[in-house]
């Protein structure tokens, strides 16, 4: 019964993993770059959802709208001011003003909403308990852990379905593939990397408000560890890919929660990472990353 | 392939360097921001006598919180002295980042400035780095904040242990803080079987649960359950707590600070286990933080030497005016800044300080009021310090009681 709870709590975990980890991997797959600000997105989406409920006593659902539709914009404007000069500037110069860009957030956070903690309201715990609970109460899944799963898997279906069918979707694989030739076939390569940018940053700010509802603890520095694990679980998932993405969180959560409770919750962390150079040097692609060859 | 591999070697040697970066407290990018108290017109005439104060502590990045707790604080202070007549107070804090290189460049540049006295720095490791320079410039410090051993001691090695003669602390060391905590846990009767958890990687935390563990094996407190996390896994406590309630502990001690804290309590619940908590000063502020239902800290036990919602005249006219000003309630941090400003106040007119004196003569006045004085302040009445710069004050046994704390003794 142990283990099957240490399983939940693992699964729980991931789930935050996976969601965050689905807009690392969507911007990753299209704009071919790694958005580090991502985690601190997040954050900003939290904050605006703590703001908007807390301090403002919005109904929830109307909260979160409003965080997705800030953390959008968000997206937007630092795609166009941070990245957007810099679309033919090698990786390196990308990654680094990625990184500038996440502490520029969490400062900037830092002065508008100060250092002070705060606690996220817990409008996801239905109920007395706040979950599921099994077998007269041994076993107990908590509905944000539920809700959690399900955004999920709704984002991912949703993200497979728009970039596999609709026009913006075609775009998008075809700026993946080649951005010079997909300009060349008249994709405006620009709109298609923002709109990509738009909808990382929506998926942010979903991230957050979960993030904040299972760990509500809310500082400037919120995103930028989750976001870091997330990256880790994008990679080992397979990074551009989707489904992986998923997979790569959820078996993150569930090896860090049984390596702490059942060899050492000082090394659980180096287990992980352990974990992770492992599989990647087993398959340098991550579990569902396909392997790339490139032409010469 | 290559081009693939290239670009995915290149973000994971980011990721650890991203994580060394979280790993040294976040470090902001910021660089010295500096504060300055503007000096009150000199209207008392030639009387007036200027002391240059300056500290660092970190005012950007993630321990943020404590360095601006301790520079508000010291600028009320500040304001109220210069106030008053006779002694008078420049201040001048600067920004470490919570960081030991850092510190080090801006306390050169407080040295530069002219400094005479020291708030050391607000947190340990910088601290460390500063009370060196401290030490061999010959400027007397006083820390508010830095709680760890290292801080004070000059040589750990040498057998009996020397200590920084210039380097006092207002608040407990570490190893203090966790043997009280096992002797009064004993004391009282609270419990016989304990669990810890604590943070693996922060000196404060590891100090306290070092001494706590071998004063309750002295006592006789079984130590059930013993866990860890750090800043990289401070989220989920799912294990910490089901390994506590399966090993039937009626007490956990927690050595943190209230973030990590506050998860706890709200993770314990939804596991359905109701022990009995006990926690130390950084404890101190769960009821004041924003959102916090204060429900789940209902019988927690902590050891503090403040306490912001005390009725002593003193304490809330601080809690009133910081409050009005800064828009939070003080945590102890800036009631032990508070303290260090009026202890040099109290120090400086003893002595008779002047204001052309050098900081090295400052700093043998200083020394020879320290060793000698006694003070009352907000965090604790009587105080004094050893030659070892370590401060004797007696840590209040609080329980939070219908969302309040309440003094146990």
């Amino acid at each position: 019964m142990n283990f099957l709870n240490f399983l939940i709590s693992g699964v729980s975990l991931g789930s935050v993993y996976a969601i965050i980890a689905l807009g690392y991997t969507m911007v990753y797959g299209i704009a071919k770059m790694l958005n580090f600000a991502h985690g601190d997105v997040i954050m900003v989406g939290a904050y605006v959802c703590f703001f908007a409920i807390s301090r403002y006593s919005l109904p929830p659902l109307l909260g979160v709208l409003l965080a997705v539709l800030l953390c959008t914009v968000l997206g937007i404007v630092i795609e166009k001011l941070a990245y957007k000069p810099l679309r033919a500037a090698p990786s390196l110069a990308v990654l680094i003003t990625a990184i500038g860009v996440s502490y520029f957030l969490q400062n900037a956070a830092q002065l508008l909403w100060t250092s002070n903690p705060k606690v996220f309201p817990s409008f996801l715990d239905f109920g007395e308990t706040g979950g599921i609970e099994l077998f007269g109460g041994q076993l107990r899944v908590s509905y944000i852990t539920i809700v959690t799963i399900a955004a999920c898997v709704v984002i991912m279906l949703a993200l497979t379905a728009f970039t596999g069918n609709t026009k913006m979707g075609k775009a998008m694989r075809a700026c993946s593939e080649d951005k010079g030739a997909a300009q060349l076939m008249g994709i405006n390569v620009n709109t298609t990397i923002s709109v990509t940018f738009a909808i990382g940053s929506g998926l942010a700010a979903i991230a957050g408000v979960l993030l904040c509802s299972a760990y509500p603890t809310l500082v400037p520095t919120t995103g930028s560890m989750p976001g870091i694990k997330a990256f880790t679980a994008a990679v080992f998932g397979g990074i551009g890919s989707i489904p992986g993405a998923f997979l790569g969180g959820l078996l993150l959560g569930v090896i860090e929660i049984l390596a702490k409770a059942y060899i050492s919750t000082q090394l659980s962390d180096a287990i992980v990472f352990a974990v992770l150079i492992v599989v990647l040097l087993i398959k340098p692609t991550g579990l569902l990353g396909k392997p790339v060859n490139e032409k010469v | 392939m290559k081009k693939f591999s290239k670009t995915l070697a290149l973000a994971l040697a980011l990721v650890l360097c991203v994580g060394l970066l979280a790993a040294c407290g976040e470090t902001g990018t910021q660089g010295g921001q500096q504060t300055q108290t503007p000096e009150t017109p000199d209207d008392e005439g030639a009387a007036a006598v200027v002391i240059k104060i300056g500290g660092t502590g970190p005012l950007t990045g993630g321990a943020a919180i404590y360095g601006n707790a301790v520079k508000n604080a010291a600028e009320i202070a500040v304001e109220e002295i210069n106030a008053l007549d006779g002694i008078h107070f420049e201040l001048k804090f600067e920004d470490d980042q919570h960081d030991a290189e850092k510190a080090v460049n801006a306390y050169n540049t407080l040295k530069d400035w002219g400094m005479q006295i020291s708030l050391g720095s607000v947190t340990s490791k910088p601290c460390e780095a500063t009370s060196a320079e401290t030490y061999a410039d010959r400027i007397f410090a006083l820390t508010p904040s830095a709680s760890s051993t290292a801080v004070i001691e000059l040589d750990a090695t040498a057998d009996p242990i020397t200590y920084k003669d210039n380097q006092f602390q207002m608040c407990f060391t570490d190893p203090n803080q966790g043997s009280a905590s096992a002797q009064y846990i004993f004391d009282k009767g609270l419990a016989s079987k304990v669990a810890v958890i604590w943070k693996n990687d922060d000196v404060y935390s590891q100090g306290i649960y070092n001494t706590f563990v071998t004063r309750a094996a002295e006592l006789g407190l079984e130590v059930v359950s013993d866990t860890t996390f750090n800043d990289d896994n401070a989220a989920d406590f799912s294990v910490q707590i089901a390994d506590a309630q399966s090993k039937g502990a009626e007490l956990v001690f927690l050595p943190m600070y209230y973030e990590p804290a506050a998860l706890i309590f709200n993770q314990a619940k939804a596991a359905g286990y109701a022990p009995a908590w006990f926690g130390v000063d950084g404890m101190d502020g769960i009821l004041t933080l924003e959102g916090f239902d204060t429900a789940l800290a209902e019988g927690v036990y902590l050891l503090t030497p403040f306490n912001a919602d005390s009725t002593d005249a003193r304490t809330v006219a601080f809690v009133e005016k910081y409050q009005a000003r800064y828009g939070d309630i003080p945590n102890q941090f800036a009631a032990d800044a508070y303290d260090c400003v009026y202890a040099y106040y109290q120090a400086c007119t003893a002595a008779g300080v002047t204001a052309d004196m050098s900081a090295e003569a400052v700093c043998e006045a200083m020394i020879e009021q320290f060793t000698t004085m006694s003070y009352d302040g907000l965090t604790g009445d009587g105080m004094t310090w050893d030659v070892t710069g370590a401060v004797t004050k007696s840590p209040k046994g609080m329980v939070i009681q219908n969302g309040a704390y309440v003094g146990l003794d």
